[in-house]
């Protein structure tokens, strides 16, 4: 029994369900036996890896489905032993090098090299080349991406490179002109809804579309988040009920309170309280970028018109810290303090005008 | 700026390794697999197009008179490479290929490889006539591409070999920026400045490989192209192949150009600009979350934007500068990899308290 995102997952190029123009596209890439480097990146959730998967399908057939699961060792220059996890098939290997955190430049390098430097040997069940496919380029340390630069031109005979990035910006110019990249958007509310029919009318579920568009409208564009809450709502409570209650990840909600509280009071006790509850986030593993993200428009939808400006200035200048400083809780601490100092003076600024009025 | 034209050049390196690779492979899909940068290389001093001093002085060295030491610099894409290699052709017919060596910045090129490649093979004398008993100059020529990410050291190196063979060998550099090149290579070439590529030109050179290849296209798309590429006619020719790669047998229309440049559509820019005039901070914010949901990337974003402003009538100077700077200043905090919800959201309110 597995879960819907994977029952209902397209597996052919010519079966997806939204896009459909750029499937038509991959598929006369493919059928040409040769492709460039290819470079997928879109927003979480919007089918990139269903995509590249389809692609490869497309290529070799079902055999890129019988994965396996494999370690692959590194040793670095100072003795520090790696180990990463590999998802391969016959065809293909897939890793996510910045897994190896500051170490993936040698991940990179020894991984294409070991890949790229054996020809198939049978070439006409294997195809003339290997597929490597790298998760989050955009994670990788600059170091790695240059590295990556070079031997992506030397091997370009015995391998192809499919990368897969959340947003192009962090990927280096060098790397975005060797590939062909392939920009993959996020379904459309619309989309979303009509997936999430289809999907349970195959299910034999009915479901009222006042539900469908909540769901759509919960999960920020993320179809993977959009099917997974579509079938926790099931779990809950069927038949379906259209006002019924969507679950929202923990860590949102408790993002959201942390948010109220700062708008709630100003003073040095709350920011005290603050810090636990970011703590808390932290422990757990929630990115940075996604708290940040989260408060930010929380505060900007809760907080008085003539604050925005400054807050959002302020955010600005808070998360480009974050990127360049190394300790987290520092510059989230910081932004809180300064909020907080934003509203209390907001606030007397407001008395004054009053008291003058009256 | 340094990174993106490097990058152009070795991606066009790269091509060029594949396809000599693959001719050992399989000649049969060689044919089809050779970049099309490559295929439609001008072959003759004559079909290079723009660049007329140099074209007449290559023209003299045909004719018989002597060819001084080269120093070639310009803008990616605008034909250096290509022409000294149709020389190359024209001067050794057949034998060129044992007659010039070339090294680019993918080679390794430190004062080790100088003092021993480049020396080495600099020092062998040619006869002066071909195999076939046609004369042919008495000299080989060594292309060193990409000079300008040569050390200082191994440009220093070069300086007395450059003199000392003149007899047997004549140098040719090629760089991006001649201000990298140290003044004694300067002084011992003949400098040649290579404009980039006027658009008519582009343009027509696009279209006779649309032409030869049997692409469709639309009149438009081309312009796209051509604009978006600024000249660097290398950039035009391998959006292009990609672009056909991917519709097949299809016409290339105008979204198949903006989706593989990575440009914007321009409706996007214009929306950003009006949505800021508005003043509705809701607006603002699902504005910046669509783009972002459409994957496009902000630092294009901010490019386009930038365009925008500058060429807009309605604003004032003062305005503009504001602008401006804030968008520089976004540009950089991206490069550090701040978050791009953030930074647009922040240029958007800068645009609106400066309107």
């Amino acid at each position: 029994m597995s879960l819907w995102v994977d029952k209902y997952r397209p597996v052919s190029l010519s079966k997806v369900d939204y896009h459909k123009t750029q499937a038509e596209h991959l598929r006369n890439l493919v059928q040409q036996g040769d492709f460039p480097h290819l470079l997928f990146y879109g927003p979480c959730g919007a089918g990139k890896k269903t995509r590249i998967m389809m692609l490869l399908r497309e290529l070799y057939g079902t055999g890129v489905e019988k994965l396996r699961m494999g370690h692959l060792n590194f040793q670095t220059s100072n003795n520090k032993k790696l180990e990463i996890m590999s998802v391969s098939s016959n065809y293909h290997i897939e890793i996510n090098a910045s897994d190896a955190g500051i170490y993936d430049k040698i991940v990179v390098m020894e991984l294409i090299k070991n890949a790229a430097q054996t020809h198939q040997l049978d070439v006409n069940g294997q195809g003339e080349f290997k597929i490597i496919l790298l998760n989050e380029v955009d994670k990788l340390t600059k170091d790695a991406q240059q590295a990556l630069r070079r031997t992506m031109e030397k091997y370009i005979a015995t391998c192809r490179l499919i990368l897969c990035a959340n947003s192009i910006s962090q990927v280096i110019p060098a790397i975005r002109s060797r590939c062909l990249s392939i920009r993959v958007p996020s379904p459309t509310n619309e989309e979303i809804i009509s997936i999430l029919m289809n999907i349970c009318k195959k299910e034999g579920l009915s479901l009222p579309t006042e539900l469908a568009r909540r769901i759509a409208e919960k999960c920020d564009g993320n179809l993977r988040r959009a099917i997974l809450m579509c079938e926790t709502c099931k779990i809950n409570q069927y038949p379906f009920d259209k006002n019924q209650n969507i679950v929202e990840p923990d860590w949102q909600k408790f993002i959201y309170e942390t948010a109220s509280i700062i708008l709630k009071e100003q003073s040095p006790q709350n920011l005290l309280n603050i810090r636990s509850r970011l703590y808390e986030l932290l422990c757990h593993g929630i990115p940075t970028e996604i708290i940040f993200k989260h408060l930010l428009k929380h505060l900007l939808k809760n907080c008085n018109l003539s604050v925005k400006k400054e807050i959002i200035q302020v955010a600005a200048e808070f998360e480009h810290r974050l990127h360049r400083g190394s300790k987290i809780i520092f510059h989230l601490e910081a932004f809180v303090a300064k909020l907080m100092l934003i509203e209390t003076n907001f606030i007397t600024s407001y008395m004054c005008d009053i008291l003058e009025f009256s | 700026m340094q990174a993106f034209i490097t990058s152009n050049k070795s991606s066009l390196n790269s091509g060029e390794s594949s396809t000599k690779q693959t001719t050992k492979k399989d000649e049969k899909k060689n044919k089809k697999s050779i970049p099309w940068v490559e295929k439609y290389r001008p072959h003759t001093v004559d079909d290079i197009v723009e660049q007329n001093e140099i074209v007449a002085t290559l023209k003299q060295c045909l004719a018989g008179a002597d060819l001084p030491h080269f120093l070639f610099y310009g803008p990616p894409g605008s034909g250096k490479t290509s022409t000294i290699i149709a020389a190359a052709r024209q001067l050794f017919g057949d034998m060129y290929k044992d007659r010039i060596l070339e090294l680019n910045a993918s080679d390794d090129r430190g004062i080790q490889v100088i003092r021993d490649k480049v020396k080495t093979f600099s020092q062998v004398t040619v006869s002066s006539t071909r195999s076939d008993g046609k004369p042919c100059p008495p000299y080989k020529i060594i292309i060193l591409d990409e000079a300008d990410s040569m050390t200082s050291a191994a440009q220093a190196a070069l300086r007395r070999t450059m003199e000392k063979e003149t007899k047997s060998t004549r140098f040719c550099l090629i760089c991006n920026y001649v201000s990298c090149i140290i003044q004694p290579l300067t002084s011992r070439c003949a400098k040649y400045r290579f404009k980039p590529l006027s658009k008519e030109m582009m343009l027509n050179r696009l279209k006779l490989i649309c032409k030869e290849e049997n692409v469709l296209y639309e009149e438009k798309s081309l312009d796209v192209l051509v604009d978006a590429c600024g000249g660097d006619l290398r950039r035009a020719i391998t959006c292009l192949q990609s672009c056909a790669r991917l519709k097949g047998n299809k016409s290339l229309a105008l979204e198949d150009i903006l989706e593989v440049t990575g440009i914007i559509p321009d409706h996007y820019i214009i929306m950003m600009f009006e949505v800021c005039r508005e003043r509705n901070f809701e607006k603002i914010e699902n504005f910046v979350e669509k783009l972002l949901s459409e994957a496009y990337c902000a630092p294009q974003v901010l490019e386009q934007f930038l365009e925008l402003i500058i060429s807009s009538n309605d604003l004032t100077d003062i305005q503009k500068s504001h602008i401006c700077e804030k968008i520089a200043v976004c540009s950089w905090r991206l490069q550090d990899g701040a978050s791009e919800y953030v930074q647009l959201l922040d240029l958007c309110y800068c645009v609106i308290n400066v309107l």
